[in-house]
């Protein structure tokens, strides 16, 4: 089964990461790094990616057929989404232990969600 | 057929049979599969342009008998060990017979140590001949991760001591359950709402059957065998009127049964009546046993419910489990009316296995819907399709609350 876990930072966490030394950065990069390992080994893992800065971002919505978009960052987003690490694993137990690893869970907040499949059993 | 769906095939059958063999002459089984592998692919490519050898099978064992030796020097560590006369000679040129081998590489793919995602990896590199692109694209997850899980299973089984040969009797029984597992679990892989088959995809529930054929062939006399096999026939059967050209899941009361395969179902029931005259019975005959009277019914309506109410009891009473309880209780609301079902129903959600579980509000729904409490099915539509993770599954349900919607309120 695939789980999402989506990293968010908010004005708290941001804070938190403000006060931190570089050794303690470095060590969250590598703890970054190392649970990539750790999932890329275990044949876990499918996709894990680092997002950029909001306002580097785009908002796109297409209506009556005109595309129009907005760029980041935007001021209703106080939380955001830093990061995923995308899984295939047994269970969600086994999701959220991999979750506790990643680094931002110690400073932020991190989620963990069931990923639709297309597959359907007969009914 | 083309050469190279010719020579495909032939590679897939042949595939365990050639790692059978040397692991027999070499032992080692994570560097023989490794070799195998090369050994295929190389052909996958040559044997198309070139033509199938006279001898493919003696081709295949030469070439990952060569690839095999040069593994095995080019690994320092097992360089240093002491090293047999035998993994330097040539391979024997009459190899040990076939159908011993493909017994123990099933058995030895679901060794315990492995979990059921890399039972279902190995099995299909190691005995179903599919290369790890394959088996990545069936499975919709990038090819780095089946190579890992793969390489990893075969670390685990080499780690756990599990040599090349039938567990003991005494293990047998339990490994052979494991087997049937993760054929099932691969057959259900398969059973994707996607909308056409796709001509690089393998087809999983073909893989499925075509493995447990195998296995029915080395175990004639094994009554679960039979019984998954018909099983899986029996569901397959199903499959044409399964989906709608838009993706939508058909419930089974509702599908078009002349698109049903009657070859498949009339070897599925003919199956599974042989074996349960012949074989004491198990858990997966009882559920081929549904699925037959299921096929048999010509119309929905003609459908035997007393019938599959008797076996859901008997299912329940060797092989319980949430969804037998589920299914069940349908049966018991086919049988003896929506209230009694939903009396049952209220009764089995007190189980912590079933807690939560989406399925307990569909049939909640369905239950209600016949009964005709169009508003609380509504409610419980909802709920399910909010709950279930398969997005066909959502959409039908979906459909069901916005069918029981009256108009002034939609």
């Amino acid at each position: 089964m695939k789980y999402l876990i989506l990293i968010y930072t908010n004005p708290t966490s941001r804070k938190v990461w403000e006060g931190l030394s570089d050794a303690q950065r470095a060590a969250f990069g590598r703890g970054h790094a190392a649970l990539n390992e750790a999932l890329a080994a275990s044949g876990e893992l499918v996709v894990s990616e680092g997002l950029a800065d909001p306002s580097l971002a785009k908002r796109v919505s297409v209506r009556q057929g005109r595309t129009m978009t907005s760029d980041g960052p935007f001021a209703e987003a106080k939380e955001h989404l830093a990061g995923f690490y995308l899984i295939e694993c047994e269970s969600i137990d086994r999701a959220v232990e991999h979750a506790a690893r990643v680094p931002d869970a110690a400073y932020g907040e991190v989620e963990v969600r069931p990923v639709l499949d297309l597959s359907g059993l007969e009914l | 057929m083309s050469t190279a769906t010719g020579a495909e095939d032939l590679l897939r059958e042949l595939a365990p049979q050639v790692l059978g063999a040397l692991v027999r002459r070499y032992g080692g089984f994570d560097t023989c599969e490794d070799a195998v592998q090369e050994a295929l692919l190389a052909a996958a490519v040559q044997w198309p342009t070139e033509g199938v050898p006279g001898n493919p099978k003696g081709w295949l064992v030469t070439v990952a008998s060569r690839r095999r030796t040069e593994l095995w020097r080019n690994d320092s560590a097992r360089r240093r060990r002491e090293e047999t006369a035998a993994a330097l000679a040539p391979p024997d040129p009459e190899p040990a017979p076939a159908v011993d081998d493909t017994l123990t590489l099933l058995l030895l793919c679901c060794h315990p140590s492995l979990t059921p995602v890399s039972q279902v990896a190995l099995m299909l590199r190691a005995v179903g001949g599919l290369s790890t692109a394959e088996i990545a694209r069936a499975f919709l997850v990038p090819e780095a991760t089946v190579a890992q899980r793969i390489s990893r299973a075969k670390q685990r089984v080499k780690t756990s001591g599990a040599e090349f040969r039938l567990p003991p009797q005494a293990e047998r029984s339990e490994r052979m359950v494991a087997v049937l597992h993760v054929l099932y679990l691969i057959f259900n892989e398969g059973y994707t709402a996607s909308s056409g088959p796709s001509l690089h995809r393998v087809e999983l529930t073909s893989e499925a059957i075509r493995l447990t054929r195998q296995l029915r062939d080395l175990l004639p006399e094994d009554g679960e065998v039979a019984g998954l096999l018909a099983l899986m026939l029996l569901t397959d059967a199903r499959r044409p009127a399964r989906t709608r050209p838009d993706g939508g899941l058909v419930p089974l009361a509702e599908q078009d049964r002349r698109q049903w395969d009657a070859q498949a179902i009339a070897e599925g029931i003919g199956l599974i009546t042989q074996t349960l005259a012949s074989a004491p019975v198990g858990p997966y005959q009882l559920q081929a046993a549904i699925a037959a009277v299921h096929d048999e019914a010509p119309r929905s309506e003609d459908t035997d419910w007393r019938q599959i109410l008797g076996l859901y009891e008997l299912l329940h009473s060797i092989a319980p489990g949430p969804m037998v309880t589920l299914n069940r209780i349908v049966a018991v609301a086919m049988v003896h009316g929506p209230q009694a079902g939903l009396e049952q129903l209220a009764a089995a959600e007190a189980d912590p296995a079933l807690a939560g579980h989406h399925r307990v509000d569909a049939v909640r729904a369905h239950l209600l819907d016949i009964a005709g409490d169009q508003e609380a099915a509504r409610a419980h539509y909802r709920l399910a399709a909010r709950r279930t993770l398969s997005v066909p599954e959502q959409r039908y349900l979906e459909s069901r609350a916005a069918q029981l919607t009256p108009p002034s309120r939609a």
